[in-house]
């Protein structure tokens, strides 16, 4: 036809981008341009390379692109395979995991793998299967079911231990159950058990948290950061020294911050692991409460536009998996805001897309995906 | 299609609303506690960043120098490379990290008792030396395996020294490290100096000063030597590592102290005396400049200054030699016949005796059912006053002391400083006794005590008794006599020096109070005291001297140094007498006069008055004796 090779290379631009929700891809360039930002200023005196987060954004884009790609339809016929594999990894971390810290976490295949993170994906997408697969025909010992496929993978989770991600992989299978239809009045006790629980761990602090009291299931360090958590000065150079002194970094930023790379408690090494999980401290001491609307607004924006993509979407696996893929992201969010601005206990979550890590960044960059294959195939099931 | 689903999408509509509406509320409660960290309590937090991020580290001051009357140093400071350990960053294990330092450097017994003991001392707070004087090989060794001795620094440190080691000892003192009493005593002194901000000054001047003078006038003049340490504001990291300094605020190096002594003079007595005990002062009359401060035998100030260790402090705290006393200051003798030119004069002021009232001594005084001896068998004859000074004759003094009663002596001899607070410039002056009706009823606690008997009157005619002085009150009597009256407070310092101008502020010399006492008096007691060293009691001393001298000699009987419980004549048969001796001289215009005891020598005019004899000889005609090596100055 004689197009110019400037056309050409138009068509080729806008064909990649093509079928990318455009208002889901600003929010997430927002944020890692937030991110990218935080990092340079968090990265300091660390030695991680600017290149090595340049890299993990890129890898995190491209898999969100290459899932942007693949139908929905694909990753039900893969749900199960892809929930298989993910706990049989977990059974061998069980059996021939690498321990580091303390916890046995890793795989080594070849290369060292952490499966559990594969199941922050694979249970939202195995239930998600699940209740489309009931769909119509749904009873409630359906609910139980469902129950014992995430039950499997956060038992194993958790006795590796890894409560952070325990706690993430469950609440990414509860919301797929939850808006499956789980009844309220199955769900309401629930809620009241817990916040009773929390309140009474609020009242009696004192007394539970005395040396020699030690707590059914749970290990004496997970206590330890509960007990920090409800009184920070009980051991300021300790355990609780971490929440402390992100809590200054956030407090002293106030209103405008004290400017990008002029946090002192930042580039003086006053906030632990500042360029991954307590990355928000670094942001909100540098950016202020101003950065912080901003970057709040932003995850809001990504959560609201996540669960209108799954309310629109096609039939009841898309809906399950895109609202809980987007729940998942603020879950994220919002406990690793309420750790570091010291509402929760120290877990070790990171903040979507602002925390450096190329292993949760290509897991958020697959969800993202799948929002965006989600939004890019609406029609194409529908019609 | 729609219709058939719509109850199941109803249904997730409706979860969708449910779960936005919690996302919303999640969302509004990290909001609220992000209101409440940055505005809210944003200056509490404000205020916890910054004190985080700064911390005062103190630079202590130059300390001011130590400077004879002639300009040579004998305090000074030098600088050394020491391996310094912080102490909260090896807490718990001491031992072990020694012993690793000490594979590559050598580390005595003795420097770790002293780092153990500073960090007892100081609560495992601030950082400690634990080698100085580092050479070249160890410091390379050490920066070598620093990567495995984190909080282990190589630093250099000023120190003080004395170069001079032993030589005047007791009078310069020495400076040592800051103890918890000295802390809460300094505390106490920025409370009560009213500054105007004394937070502040505390928080940067009590870190800062890690020494402070001890005895001596290291002590005595610790504020004007020590200077105002001043303090860096660093900003420093979660781990104490100083990244960069905000401010700092300068110390101000302390002032030079110029002394009036004369330490050549200090240190050819300080030989003269040899391995003799003793004291002696000796005094520009027409200042009250102390020109010598010897006290015999002494120690090594260096010793103290990071801490004595245990064996050497033993040694010389237990030495019956008592080499730590300063027994010009705090020893007290009786004056023995020293006493006798004060009590002539005494004599002729109250118009007891005139100067050619003569007595027949038959070589004892009997007082009620006692004899008092004269020390000549079959006495001195007749005696009028010049020869009762001349030949000491105890009979003439102890017959005047009758005439005169305690309470005249007493009131004669006041003024003249004996039995009183000089004031020098040193801390821990004895007073002595100077008795008197009045300090019996208040000395002493039974009645039968208290009462002043005639019999005890008369051995203080003779400086015997109760009286017992400082030989520090002795040269000072001896000075106001040679100056005709006028008192002149002793002092050892004469000018504070500023160490960058050189300006002296003279530390002005001022008259205490005159003495009245007859112009024509005086000569009579001068006159006699001359004839002391031409035909009396120290002719043998002064033969073929180029010039005028007045003395006197005397002995003393001895009684402990802690003369609280000194018994009259209960202690004269083990130990052999203290021989003393008073001078002025060029008799017509004095420029110096003595005062001195040689302990336990016997008889004055053969150990004391020889050794006075070298002093004047160098001090007036600059003559050096041979047997003494030529003073050195020190490198």
């Amino acid at each position: 036809m004689g197009k110019s090779p400037v056309k050409k290379i138009q068509v080729l631009f806008f064909s990649f981008f093509s079928g990318l929700d455009r208002q889901l891809g600003l929010i997430l360039l927002g944020l890692a341009a937030v991110g990218l930002f935080t990092f340079l200023s968090a990265s300091q005196n660390t030695p991680v390379q600017t290149t090595d987060e340049l890299r993990n954004l890129a890898l995190s884009f491209g898999v969100m692109w290459l899932v942007s790609r693949i139908p929905p339809k694909w990753l039900e016929m893969g749900a199960v395979w892809i929930y298989g594999i993910g706990v049989t990894l977990l059974v061998a971390v069980a059996v021939f995991g690498l321990i580091k810290k303390g916890a046995r976490r890793w795989l080594n295949i070849g290369v060292v793998i952490q499966p559990s993170e594969i199941m922050k994906i694979a249970m939202p997408l195995m239930l998600a299967w699940y209740f489309q697969k009931r769909e119509g025909i749904q009873k409630t010992w359906d609910y139980a079911v469902a129950g014992v496929i995430l039950a499997i993978p956060v038992f194993l989770i958790a006795r590796q231990p890894d409560l952070g991600t325990a706690l993430l992989v469950f609440a990414a299978g509860l919301y797929v159950i939850i808006l499956a239809g789980l009844p309220w009045k199955w769900i309401l006790p629930f809620v009241g058990v817990g916040i009773v629980g929390i309140l009474l761990i609020i009242i009696f602090g004192n007394t539970i948290c005395a040396h020699d009291v030690t707590w059914p299931f749970v290990h004496n360090y997970q206590k330890h950061r509960i007990c920090t958590l409800l009184d920070p000065s009980s051991d300021p150079l300790g355990k609780g020294f971490h929440t402390i002194q992100s809590m200054i970094a956030i407090g002293s930023g106030g209103f405008f911050g004290k400017g990008w790379f002029q946090g002192t408690q930042a580039h003086l090494e006053f906030i632990p692991e500042k360029h991954t999980d307590f990355v928000f401290a670094v942001f909100s001491e540098e950016f202020g409460l101003l950065g912080n609307l901003i970057l709040l607004a932003l995850f809001f924006a990504l959560i609201k536009r996540g669960l209108t993509i799954s309310a629109s979407a096609p039939n009841l696996f898309t809906r399950l998996l895109g609202a809980s893929v987007t729940l998942i992201f603020f879950t994220y969010a919002f406990v690793n805001i309420g750790m570091v601005s010291g509402l929760l206990p120290v877990v070790g979550v990171p903040l979507p897309f602002i925390s450096y890590g190329g292993t949760a960044l290509v897991t958020l960059g697959f969800g993202a995906g799948i929002l965006m294959s989600i939004h890019r195939h609406r029609r194409l099931v529908q019609s | 299609m729609v219709s058939f689903k719509k109850p199941d999408l109803d249904s997730f509509q409706e979860r969708i609303h449910i779960a936005t509406l919690f996302v919303t509320f999640c969302f509004l409660i990290l909001l609220t506690r992000l209101v409440w960290l940055q505005l809210i309590s944003h200056g509490k937090y404000a205020l916890l960043a910054e004190s985080n991020r700064i911390a005062l580290v103190p630079a202590p001051a130059n300390r001011g120098l130590i400077i004879d009357r002639n300009g040579i140093v004998i305090g000074r400071n030098y600088s050394a490379l020491t391996l310094d350990v912080n102490a909260e960053e090896v807490k718990g294990n001491v031992d072990q990290l020694i012993n690793e330092l000490s594979e590559i450097i050598d580390i005595s017994p003795r420097d770790r008792r002293n780092f153990k003991r500073s960090l007892e001392d100081s609560r495992n707070m601030g950082t400690f030396p634990l080698r100085s004087m580092l050479n070249e090989a160890e410091t390379a060794r050490f920066m070598a395996n620093r990567y495995r001795f984190p909080g282990v620094e190589i630093r250099a440190r000023s120190f003080r020294e004395y170069p001079y080691n032993e030589l005047a000892s007791h009078l310069i003192g020495y400076i040592g490290r800051v103890s918890q009493h000295d802390k809460e005593r300094m505390q106490s002194e920025i409370e009560n100096s009213k500054a105007d901000d004394p937070d502040a000054l505390q928080a940067s001047f009590l870190p800062g000063i890690q020494y402070v003078g001890k005895i001596g006038l290291e002590q005595s003049y610790e504020t004007v030597l020590r200077g105002v340490p001043g303090y860096d504001q660093v900003e420093i990291t979660a781990g104490g590592k100083p990244v960069r300094t905000l401010s700092s605020s300068p110390s101000v190096p302390g002032k030079n102290v110029v002394l009036s002594v004369d330490i050549k003079l200090q240190y050819l007595v300080e030989q003269l005396y040899g391995n003799f005990r003793g004291a002696f002062v000796a005094i520009e009359p027409e200042t009250g400049d102390v020109l010598a401060f010897v006290s015999k035998p002494n120690f090594n100030p260096n010793d103290f200054v990071e801490g004595i260790d245990a064996l050497t402090w033993k040694e010389l705290n237990d030495s019956p030699q008592k080499p730590l006393y300063n027994r010009p200051l705090k020893g007290i003798y009786p004056p023995g016949s020293t006493y006798k030119p004060f009590m002539a004069l005494a004599a002729l002021e109250n118009k007891k005796r005139t100067p050619s009232q003569t007595i027949s001594d038959p070589g004892y005084f009997d007082f009620g059912n006692h004899t008092f001896r004269d020390d000549k068998k079959g006495g001195h004859g007749i005696v009028d006053m010049q020869k009762s000074i001349v030949e000491s004759c105890d009979t003439y003094y102890y017959t005047l002391a009758r005439d005169m009663g305690v309470n005249m002596m007493h009131d004669f001899m006041k003024p003249f400083g004996f039995g009183q607070i000089t004031g020098i410039d040193l801390q821990g002056e004895a007073r002595g006794v100077l008795p008197s009706t009045e300090w019996k009823k208040n000395t002493f606690k039974k009645p039968e005590q208290q009462k002043w008997y005639e019999g005890e009157t008369i051995s203080l005619g003779i400086g015997q008794g109760y009286n017992s002085f400082t030989i520090l009150q002795l040269a000072h009597a001896m000075a106001n006599l040679a100056n005709n009256g006028v008192v002149m407070k002793p002092h050892l310092v004469k000018a504070i020096e500023d160490p960058f101008t050189r300006n002296r502020v003279l530390t002005t010399p001022k008259e205490s109070y005159r003495i009245d006492l007859s112009a024509e008096n005086i000569e009579v007691i001068k006159k006699a005291m001359v004839e002391v060293n031409v035909s009396g009691t120290s002719a043998t001393a002064f033969k073929g001297a180029g010039y005028v001298a007045g003395g006197k000699t005397g002995t003393a009987q001895v009684f402990s140094l802690n003369s609280k419980d000194y018994k009259h004549g209960a202690t004269a048969e083990f130990l052999r007498d203290h021989a003393l001796y008073i001078a002025f001289a060029p008799a017509d215009k004095p420029t110096i006069v003595i005062a001195m005891v040689v302990e336990n020598a016997g008889f004055g005019a053969q150990y004391a008055a020889p050794i006075a004899r070298k002093a004047l000889d160098y001090y007036i005609e600059g003559k050096w004796p041979k047997e003494i090596p030529e003073w050195e100055r020190a490198p």
